[in-house]
């Protein structure tokens, strides 16, 4: 969400916020439609069959987060720069021709985009733990209220969020997508955990700590003057 | 046809992502849990381990940027 903001104030403070405000409406609605198609549809399935398939998906994803996480605080991948990333796009967009007539289609594209890609994760999130948990509401509320967070904040400043701590929160949710998916996929594969619901604490305490572990081991490779650069950035 | 490729190259860009082998991995971690668990074993520990194995395996090759 975050990443989208970047992109829209990028597009609308160079381009104008008409054709942008109609790009984000219907990246919208394109992600509604995709939890409304998908929701239902993974429902469907026995409870068994959907804890593995959403137990699947999760772990794939969480773990492409989480390494991609570790890799960054252990200062192999450079830090999510939002501002780098604000400047650049402000450039790009400065670089295109001026919009002939009312509808600004460059605008409106990258807009679309922006929300859209970025919030197909989101909308994945919802979806899968939506279906394990069968409880669409809570999840579309609590996606609803970050998007409202995130909107208000950007308002208000009126510039990228580059003091969100982003990294930190990719970890964290890699984290609890990686947890979630052992778990829930574990389970509709068949397995019986000790401990019940329990287990889900212990397995995202043995994620932490491992991972944690691997940011220090991983940071110990590195020559020291990377190691300046990476914590300078 | 290539509109039909973009949108494969798409969705495996977003849920196999960089490393397929994590993706390969859970699979087969789930795969076997599921074959133990059917056979009585406990097989809790399974995925656990495939997925911290996963992890590290894909993490020891890393190089540091620009080396």
């Amino acid at each position: 969400m975050v990443e989208a903001l970047t992109i829209v104030l990028a597009v609308a403070l160079t381009r104008g916020w008409h054709s942008v405000r109609y790009g984000i409406g219907a990246a919208l609605l394109a992600l509604a439609a995709v939890v409304a198609l998908l929701g239902p549809a993974l429902t469907l399935l026995p409870l068994a069959t959907l804890r593995v398939i959403v137990g699947f998906l999760l772990l794939s994803f969480g773990l492409q987060w989480l390494r991609k996480a570790i890799l960054r605080s252990a200062g192999y991948l450079p830090m999510h720069d939002e501002a780098k990333i604000f400047e650049r796009e402000v450039a790009e967009t400065r670089a295109h021709a001026a919009a002939q007539g009312s509808m600004d289609w460059y605008a409106f594209t990258l807009s679309f985009k922006g929300v859209f890609l970025e919030g197909l994760e989101v909308a994945f999130v919802v979806v899968t733990f939506g279906a394990a948990h069968d409880d669409f509401a809570l999840m579309i509320g609590a996606a609803l209220a970050a998007l409202i967070v995130v909107t208000i904040v950007g308002v208000i400043v009126h510039r990228p969020l580059s003091r969100v701590p982003e990294n930190t929160m990719k970890f964290g949710v890699g984290l609890m997508l990686t947890t979630f998916g052992t778990f829930w996929g574990s389970e509709g594969a068949g397995a019986t955990w000790p401990g019940g619901d329990a287990a889900i604490l212990v397995i995202l305490l043995a994620y932490t700590a491992i991972a944690f572990g691997l940011v220090a081991w991983l940071r110990g490779r590195l020559p020291s003057a990377e190691l300046a650069l990476g914590e300078a950035a | 046809m290539s509109w039909l490729r973009r949108f494969a190259s798409f969705w495996w860009d977003f849920v196999i992502g960089d490393d397929w082998r994590l993706a390969i991995g859970g699979a087969i971690a789930l795969g076997a849990t599921g074959f133990f668990a059917h056979r009585g074993a406990a097989a809790w520990w399974i995925t656990p381990v495939v997925v911290l194995t996963l992890l590290v395996a894909t993490l020891v090759r890393v190089k540091p940027r620009g080396s």
